[in-house]
Formats: C-alpha cells, structure tokens, sequence
C-alpha cells in the first residue's frame, strides 16, 4: 500500500483519510525544513479535500476527506508539489522572543543544572537565551514546542522524580532538549526559568503562538519586567514579539555563532527591549 | 429550549465531530467517540450531522426541560423514557416544558448521545462545541455535567418538526467477538511476520483501562522487529499503536502526535462499534485495502445523507 517516490519520500497510510509524508528517519533541520516546505507549499495550493496538516519532525500528516480525494489522487497532487519545492535556506526566519525570568521561585532547578554543568547560573543563562531554538513540531498538549538545538553544555538528566504540576510558561530542560510548558502539566524536566507570556490562550484570536518551522528565543528579563509583562497578558495588552531576521542558514544555530542574529538591525531592538529592563 | 440537569451520570459531556484544524498546534480533535450515532442522532432530531449532542458513558443522565423541543438517543441502549415511560433507541421523540428524560440501565454498548433540536448552545472555542477534559477546553465549562448546571438550544427560525416517522434502523448488535476492519500502516513494516499474525489471528480482549483517549487491548503480543518506538508523527482516529507488545486503539483525546508505531488503523466505518466498547468485549482485526475502506465510508456519508433528505422533506410533518 505505501507508495514510494523517487526521492525516498515514503506515503504512509494512517487510516482512510490521513497519509503521513515521511521524508528520512531522522531528527536533522534539513528534513524538518522539507516538511515544512511541503506544509507550505500544500496549504498554498488549497487541494479540495485537505481538512489539515500536521507536521512533525520528518513526517507530514495530511488528513483528508476520501469523499473529495482518494488515497491515489492526494498522493499524486503532494508528487507534484514535492518537485517544486525551495530550499529552507531561501526562507526567512522568524523567531518567536519569550521574556524569561531565569533562577529563582520560577526556576527551582537552576542549582540543579548549574551543578551538573559545573557552570554558574549566570553562564547558564547566557548560554541558554543566546540560541535561537528551532521549533520542530508542536504536540503533547496544545501549544508544546519541541524545540531543537540547545547547546550540549547544559544537557541535564530528568528529575529522579517528576513534579505532578509543572506551572505553565515554565521553561525547562530535560537531557539535550529544552522546552517551555504551555499549560500547567506533570512532568521531570529541570525548570530554569519561567515566561509570563501564555503560549497557549484559547480565547484570543490565535490561541497558540508557536508555529512548527519558526523558533523560539529566550529573553532574560528582571523581576519588575517580568511582573509588568505578566499585568499586560493579564490585561490583554501583551503583544508578542517576533525577530523576522534573514536565515543565517541551519550553521549559526549554536550558541558560539549567534552574535549577528542578535546584533541585526530587528533582533537587537526585541532582544535589546527585553534585556535592558 | 433548556435543559436542567437533575442528574449527570458518570461521565456526560457536550460533544460535536471535533475540533479540526488545530491538531498542528497540538490541540486534540476530541469530539464524539462514535460519530455515526451522534451524525444518525442529530438527523433523527431535525439538526446538520455537526450539531452539539450529550455523549453519555455507561449511564444516562436525568434532565428536565423547559420549553418544547425533539429529541433523539442513539448508540448505547440505556433503556430512555419519557417521564418514565420508556421509548426506543434512533427514534424522535417531542418533549415539552416539565418533563422529565430519565434513563433506565446499560442495555448494550457503552456511549449513548442524545440529540437536541436545534443542537446544543455553548460557545464554540476554536472552531468546535467538543469538551476536551484534559486542559478544560470547549464543551460546558470545559468539564463533564454535574447537577444543577442548565443548558440550553440554539434558537432556529425554522419551526420544529413532528416525531412522526423520524426514525433509523439500530445498526449495534451485540456480539461474541466482533470484527473490526483496518488499513495497514503507516508502521506496519516495523513488526515481524509471526507479530503480524498474531495482530490477524488472536482475538483481543478490551482492558479494564479505557476511556475517550484510547482503549488498551490484551492478546497476543505483537512482535517488532527492532521496538516499537518511533520519532513521534501525526495520528489519526482508530490508530492501533503497540507500545510493549500489545496494542492500544486511538480514539477522539488522542494526542494529537505520538512515538509508538501504529501497525494499521481502523476503518472510519468500523469506528462507530469501537465508540461502543467496554472492558472485556472480543474483536479479531482483519485488513482491507485502502479503496474499499474508502468506499465503505462514501457509502455511509451517502446513506446518512440519504435519511436526512428523506426525513425532512416529507409532506405533513408540522407539528
């Protein structure tokens, strides 16, 4: 049943009216970049029948309605798509800012993280708010990004023991990967930190801000910050801030190189408005 | 009209066909667990297929009204009656200000709906009515019923018809193991010939451990060939996941992406005696291809639509 293309992209079937695009077998950028291409690309050509996408780390779920499109047809229109596909180094990035109170009442594991990187809290910090995290895929619960590319300086094992409420907007870290909760949920991750902006709110008009393709930033804001940010969301004043910086290409995601994403003309004001306060 | 609830019932929520469109942002679909008694249910009580209905679980609720109106159940039988007089099963039945809807004991199957004229009025929340319990979103209040809570109908301008002949045949019959229809894949390639076997010849049992978000199955196990465990992707209603050997049905919570194989996933026809499990209920699988998967779910939605047109379009049906 699975059709294969010439590319090695794999046409899974999940049930009778969803396939899965499976570009490679791997968690890289480059194949994340094609799904989100694909993604793009298939909500542009508005193919009748389409009721959602859902992308993953290498895979494209597209669920359908067979009444409108068969299996064969959908798989044949996605063919076509796949060809004409840019390259992700071609697409601008945008990046997502989320002020972050680091350590602290908000951040109980700093000491955690600190003693097993043999790093200090401010290191810790600096490391941690100076990447740009790709955002893989969202899933979990509505609004968690799986977030890629921290640097492996802070990698701390899980909690021995998970918290049964980790409060939302916490920021985290668990083995190589680091996240931030959009709703309050159990869990072992190693909090650092926490942002009052609210990844997930179904009453406004778009009830999650995290977009697969898109990353993330950490902002380390002071505690006054931080309380007037959280009156503004409570008030619903809060706009989010994004940095819409030219890709500097999959290379400058670490944290050694990104400088310039910072010293650009649009980062250093967002980055520069959250830290100076 | 309103409807005041005198009693909920274990687990009754306000439910519609899900919330699409958000399952990128991680959003569950939720929604009715069998889609078809809740399509058959609305159609019976004069709404659209997608109007907001009461899933009930293992027992029905008790409700008084306020006002006139048509209702219908369908799904599980839980012996319905009027002010204590009992009434079929996919059958319209009017209500009127005072009575009372009352519901006798589990009969067979394990999720009723009962459909409102009109449908259900609670606000929509990203596009859908359906409760997802977990993080308290849609639905009433984003939680199951309790007594005391009223809700009510949405206002149509056109006038509510009679229960005369608005009927359906019951489609669920109990049965000593039932048969449940896939399609293989998406990870089907990951299992071994013998765990395929198994997966086609065993009969599996449902586990005390079920609920709107899956149903685990006990058997025999599924052998893969190097784990089951995969980089997480999408999954669709009635995914068979195997995680440890054994295999667990996806239904209206599932997450909306997970990392165990899925070995195949069960026809959209075949979901709606899924919604009707319970604990200790048999099924054998058996696969069919995707184009007549596909066909028998076209037939369904035409003959649905089918029994829609005719019901509403009869001479004489003012009431």
């Amino acid at each position: 049943m699975t059709e294969k293309n010439a590319a090695g992209v794999r046409f899974l079937p999940a049930g009778d009216s969803a396939v899965s695009v499976e570009f490679g077998n791997e968690i890289s950028e480059e194949i994340n970049a094609r799904v989100a291409a694909l993604d793009e690309a298939a909500a542009a050509a508005c193919i009748d029948g389409v009721r959602e996408t859902v992308p993953t780390y290498r895979s494209l779920t597209v669920h359908y309605d067979p009444e409108k499109i068969s299996f064969a047809e959908l798989c044949g229109r996605l063919g076509g798509l796949m060809g004409e596909l840019g390259e992700s180094k071609d697409r601008p990035k945008k990046v997502l800012c989320l002020p972050v109170l680091y350590g602290g009442e908000e951040g109980p594991d700093m000491a955690n993280v600190c003693g097993h990187s043999g790093l200090s809290e401010e290191d810790v910090v600096r490391i941690h708010s100076s990447a740009d995290y790709r955002v893989y895929m969202l899933g979990f619960t509505p609004g968690f990004p799986y977030l890629g590319g921290m640097d492996e300086r802070l990698a701390t094992p899980r909690l021995a023991s998970p918290r049964t409420v980790i409060p939302a907007g916490s920021v985290g870290i668990a083995g190589i990967q680091t996240g931030v909760y959009p709703v309050n949920s159990p869990g072992g991750w190693q909090l650092i930190g926490r942002t009052p902006v609210r990844l997930y709110d179904a009453g406004r008009e778009k009830p999650i801000l995290p977009e697969a393709g898109q990353y993330i930033r950490f902002v380390p804001v002071d505690r006054a910050r931080y309380e007037e940010i959280e009156r503004e969301v409570e008030e619903g004043r809060y706009e989010p801030i994004y940095d819409e910086a030219e890709d500097h290409g999959p290379g400058n995601d670490t944290a050694e190189n990104n400088g310039p994403v910072h010293d650009a003309a649009s980062g250093g004001q967002a980055a520069g408005k959250e830290g100076s306060r | 009209m309103n409807i005041k609830v005198i009693s909920p019932g274990p687990l009754t929520t306000v439910q519609d066909l899900g919330r699409y469109g958000y399952q990128r942002y991680g959003v569950p679909v939720a929604g009715v667990c069998d889609a078809y008694s809740a399509r058959l249910a609305n159609i019976i009580a004069g709404n659209s297929e997608d109007a907001a209905v009461l899933e009930c679980t293992m027992a029905g609720p008790t409700l008084q009204f306020e006002g006139e109106g048509l209702i219908a159940v369908c799904g599980a039988d839980m012996a319905p009656a009027l002010n204590g007089k009992l009434f079929a099963n996919s059958e319209a039945v009017e209500v009127r200000s005072g009575d009372t809807l009352s519901f006798g004991g589990l009969r067979t199957g394990l999720r009723a709906y009962i459909a409102f004229f009109g449908g259900l009025s609670v606000p929509e929340v990203m596009g859908s009515r359906s409760t997802y319990l977990k993080t308290a979103m849609g639905g009433y209040k984003g939680r199951k019923l309790a007594a005391g809570d009223t809700l009510g109908t949405i206002w149509q301008p056109r006038p509510c018809p009679s229960a005369e002949g608005r009927r359906a045949d019951v489609f669920f019959e109990p049965k000593e193991v039932y048969q449940i229809r896939v399609v293989m894949g998406p990870q089907d390639d990951m299992f071994t010939r013998e765990g395929i076997d198994s997966f086609f010849y065993g009969t599996y049992v449902v586990g005390p451990a079920f609920d709107r978000m899956g149903m685990r199955l006990e058997g025999p196990e599924i052998k893969s060939a190097g784990g089951s465990d995969i980089i997480s992707d999408g999954i669709s209603m009635g995914a068979v996941q195997v995680s440890s050997g054994m295999p667990i049905i996806m239904l209206s919570d599932r997450q909306t992406t997970g990392g165990y194989a899925k070995i195949a996933n069960v026809i959209s026809v075949d979901l709606k005696i899924l919604g009707q499990f319970k604990a200790g209920d048999k099924l054998r699988f058996c696969a069919v291809d995707m184009a007549r998967a596909q066909d028998l779910l076209i037939r369904e939605n035409r003959s649905l639509r089918g029994l829609k047109l005719w019901l509403d379009n009869r001479p004489g049906q003012e009431r």
